[in-house]
């Protein structure tokens, strides 16, 4: 081969090793993200059942029921409508009544909202961004200016 | 006054920092005697930086909380340990940390860099003062460690209490070295395109730092996952958090930078493509800076909290990486090409390494930073997680692993691929055994994981073919006369089979608690019993004791095995007062092989406790393969041709090892 050839082998080779990763990435993108609503979002937008997606707002006051062995039922609100939520497991050590909460897992055909994943932040003062910016479209936010943020380095959105 | 002092040093360290940049990089061009001021400078920097940070030390071990820094982020009740840590585990304190690692990497080039020549020393510790500078000024005008507050409180709000852990106090500093070491390989690459040569000489300069960078990052991001598998309580060991991918990206980019350095040391090929990647691999560690420092990731909208901190990182990051590219584009055209290979060589190996990680490096970046544009444009909220990174990741990263034994087989310029391969047949049968016995053992597991741990197998054994090969081992050497081989082959062939070694024995960590890991969540009472696998777990009573800073109630489970017992296991909830905030501590037997892993819930008031137990296979190698990747390094670090200090005198020794050295 001469250096011209090689070096055209060497450039269609690292074309195609990104062009595998571009496909690769649009194709993830197509399905394998989840997206954000708040309990007033899923009628707006007809959220189907079973549909992968997170739910976020406020732990209702009062509603939390713990049933048969370890399920849990609550209710999560952004104060235009409100979904019940079950959930089997361990609650977060954050999770409390009247706090921010995200929860991930799908609508179920009653209007429910089985999770299979609960999260709460790591810093007691913490609001999910998404459901600090659901309560302000619903015109429900009682805090003063913005979200308040911590410094635990970001270890984001743990259960 | 010990808080004024270490204002004030912080102050003239910018001043120094100034001179430090200034005077080779500016003054250089009108006085070459002015580069001689690089050197006693960055000393000097790293000194004033060290007064700086001490004196913040002081003032948290102390509890000074007429400083408001410490009122807002320690308490006096804590233990004297996470006062300490208290410094860095916090916006301010972390940046002052940042900007004195960054000293102390300048520090150490002006102290032991006296086989460097005079002129790229000098630009080195100029490129680092610019760095320096920037860093300062960030840390004075929008996030200073050392505000009074007048009248001062009583007591302070104290740390997050899940930062109050030994992993997590000392993940900090070795990310921070990680990130900020890879700052050198910078320099180095700016102040090469400065005084337009680079050279095999300059590689071997640049690989130890880039090394020792790597490994100081490489422990700290195992670090804070073995912390987030322990400390988070639902036994996950990687989340793909952003957080996490900030940490991610510049160690998949810095390990192709370590990987591309050597074929400019050996070869002097990819000279341009090296330069590149120091620069990119640096700006992606500025970008994850950005990324933590300015709440962009936890959420869009603390962006509005602090608009100058995270607009004045963006701003350094733009500074140096376009900065740096710029000065690329006009410098870079003139490198002279050299090294001519053939299309099957070790070369082309390193090239489909850098090619994959760089290509692994996208996908992260993309998924990362794809949620945060999309919501800038229409509001649309979402987040990526593991399914995105399966489906892009790992089907990138596979194929490097798979390509990861034969690489070394290769010869420079010219290889035999049949040759090499066929040095690897032990490699691929042991692969091959192992598999197969796997699927037959855990035959309703999932399809992937007998072929993942075969991989592993392949890297763990594939790694010593190489090193097999050089002493002739079974190939006619007597075992005695192999042995003697070994311990004459150059430290950086020990460091790279060990490194590899190590990942073959976290792909298998990986690959055991991805597919096997049993979970069990059920409310049982006193004396109530939870079959786990081959486990049998008695829960037998709860106690609550006091902590110095926290009240605590502790579980007690029996475990069994097949009926013999094989310890207690005391799953906690603490309760901490000062920030009134509850954690869980996870208890974790390890029979080196498998975790169990348990987590006390909460009272379910009809005397019963919820209890989640885990049995996670494999996973503390994970960590292990972690350690045994950074003491790879660490070998090959000590490797004769980078011994800091002793260039001249190993140079003669050097020639020889040179004909069998990778």
């Amino acid at each position: 081969m001469t250096r011209k050839q090689r070096r055209a082998t060497l450039i269609g080779a690292s074309l195609a090793i990104l062009a595998l990763a571009v496909g690769l990435v649009l194709f993830a993108l197509e399905d394998s993200i989840v997206f954000f609503y708040s309990p007033s979002e899923i009628s707006e937008r007809g959220v189907e059942p079973g549909t992968r997606m997170r739910l976020g707002g406020l732990v209702v006051e009062g509603s939390i029921v713990r049933g048969e062995g370890t399920e849990i039922r609550f209710d999560v609100t952004d104060f235009a409508a409100t979904i019940p939520v079950t959930y089997v497991g361990i609650l977060p050590d954050l999770f409390r009544e009247g706090q921010g909460v995200v929860a991930e897992g799908m609508l179920s055909p009653d209007g429910g909202f089985s999770a299979d994943t609960v999260l709460a932040k790591h810093d007691e003062n913490y609001m999910p961004a998404e459901v600090a910016d659901a309560l302000k479209r619903s015109g429900n936010w009682q805090g003063d200016g913005e979200a308040p943020h911590s410094e635990t380095y970001g270890q984001g959105a743990y259960p | 006054m010990i808080a004024e002092l270490g204002h004030f040093a912080l102050v003239l360290a910018l001043v120094v920092a100034l001179i430090q940049a200034g005077a080779p990089l500016v003054g250089g061009l009108f006085n070459p005697s002015l580069m001689r001021l690089a050197v006693p400078a960055a000393r000097l920097q790293l000194g004033l930086l060290s007064l700086s940070f001490l004196a913040l030390t002081y003032a948290f071990a102390v509890s000074d909380f007429s400083l408001s820094l410490v009122v807002a982020n320690s308490h006096s009740a804590k233990p004297l340990l996470y006062k300490i840590t208290g410094a860095w585990g916090n916006h301010e304190g972390s940046m002052l940390l940042w900007t004195l690692i960054l000293a102390f990497f300048g520090g150490a080039v002006a102290f032991f860099g006296q086989n460097l020549p005079d002129s790229l020393r000098a630009r080195v510790l100029g490129v680092q003062g610019l760095i320096g500078v920037s860093f300062i000024l960030f840390l004075l005008l929008t996030s200073n460690p050392f505000l009074r507050l007048d009248p001062a409180p009583f007591d302070g709000n104290g740390l997050n209490p899940i930062l109050q852990d030994p992993a997590l106090a000392f993940h900090p500093p070795f990310l921070y070295g990680g990130y900020v070491g890879f700052s050198i390989a910078f320099s180095f690459a700016v102040a090469a395109l400065l005084e337009g040569k680079v050279d095999a000489a300059w590689a071997r300069w640049v690989r130890p730092w880039t090394l020792a960078a790597w490994c100081s990052l490489t422990l700290g991001i195992a670090m804070g996952s073995w912390w987030a598998y322990y400390e988070l309580g639902w036994g996950g060991w990687w989340f793909w958090d952003p957080v996490e991918n900030a940490s991610l990206m510049p160690w998949l980019l810095g390990t192709a930078l370590l990987h591309s350095a050597i074929v400019v040391e050996k070869r002097g090929a990819l000279k341009r493509w090296t330069l590149l990647l120091s620069i990119f691999t640096f700006g992606l560690s500025l970008i994850g800076t950005f990324l933590v420092r300015s709440g962009v990731l936890t959420s869009v909208h603390a962006f509005a909290v602090d608009p100058e901190r995270g607009i004045a990182i963006l701003g350094i990051l733009t500074f140096f990486v376009a900065g740096a590219l710029l000065l690329y584009a006009l410098r870079a055209p003139n490198l002279k090409v050299e090294g001519i290979f053939a299309p099957v060589s070790r070369e082309t190996a390193l090239i489909v390494n850098n090619l994959l990680l760089t290509a692994a490096t996208v996908t992260v970046f993309v998924g990362t930073l794809y949620p945060l544009a999309l919501d800038a444009l229409n509001g649309a909220k979402i987040s990526v997680g593991a399914p995105f990174y399966n489906l892009t990741f790992v089907p990138i990263i596979v194929p490097l692993l798979l390509l990861v034994p034969l690489g070394p087989l290769l010869g420079w310029k010219r290889a035999d691929a049949l040759g090499a391969s066929q040095r690897l047949f032990a490699a691929g049968l042991a692969a091959l055994i192992v598999g197969t016995s796997v699927a037959v053992w855990r035959a309703g597991g999932p399809w992937g994981a007998p072929l993942g741990i075969a991989l592993g197998v392949w890297l763990l054994v594939g790694g010593f073919a190489d090193m097999a090969y050089r002493i002739r081992l079974f190939r006619g050497a007597s075992l005695m006369e192999a042995l003697r081989k070994a311990h004459f082959l150059p430290r950086s062939i020990w460091g790279m089979t060990i490194a590899h070694a190590g990942i073959g024995i976290m792909v298998i960590g990986i690959v055991g608690i991805s597919s096997w890991r049993v979970e069990r969540i059920e409310a049982i009472g006193p004396g109530d019993v939870l079959q786990i696998e081959d486990y049998t777990l008695t829960f037998l009573n709860v106690g609550s004791y006091n902590g110095p800073n926290f009240t605590a109630e502790r579980g007690e489970v029996r475990v069994e095995k097949n009926g013999r017992e094989i310890g207690i296991m005391r799953p906690e909830k603490r309760f901490y007062k000062v920030s009134s905030m509850p954690t869980t501590e996870a208890a974790i037997y390890t029979t080196g092989i498998e975790d169990i892993y348990i987590v006390l819930g909460d009272a379910t008031g009809t005397g019963t406790w919820t209890f989640r137990a885990y049995v996670n296979p494999f996973a503390p190698w994970i960590w292990i393969g972690a350690v045994i990747m950074v003491a790879g390094g660490i070998v090959s670090l000590s490797d004769r041709r980078y011994r800091v200090g002793a260039p001249v005198r190993a140079k003669a020794v050097e020639e020889t090892a040179e004909g069998i050295g990778a």
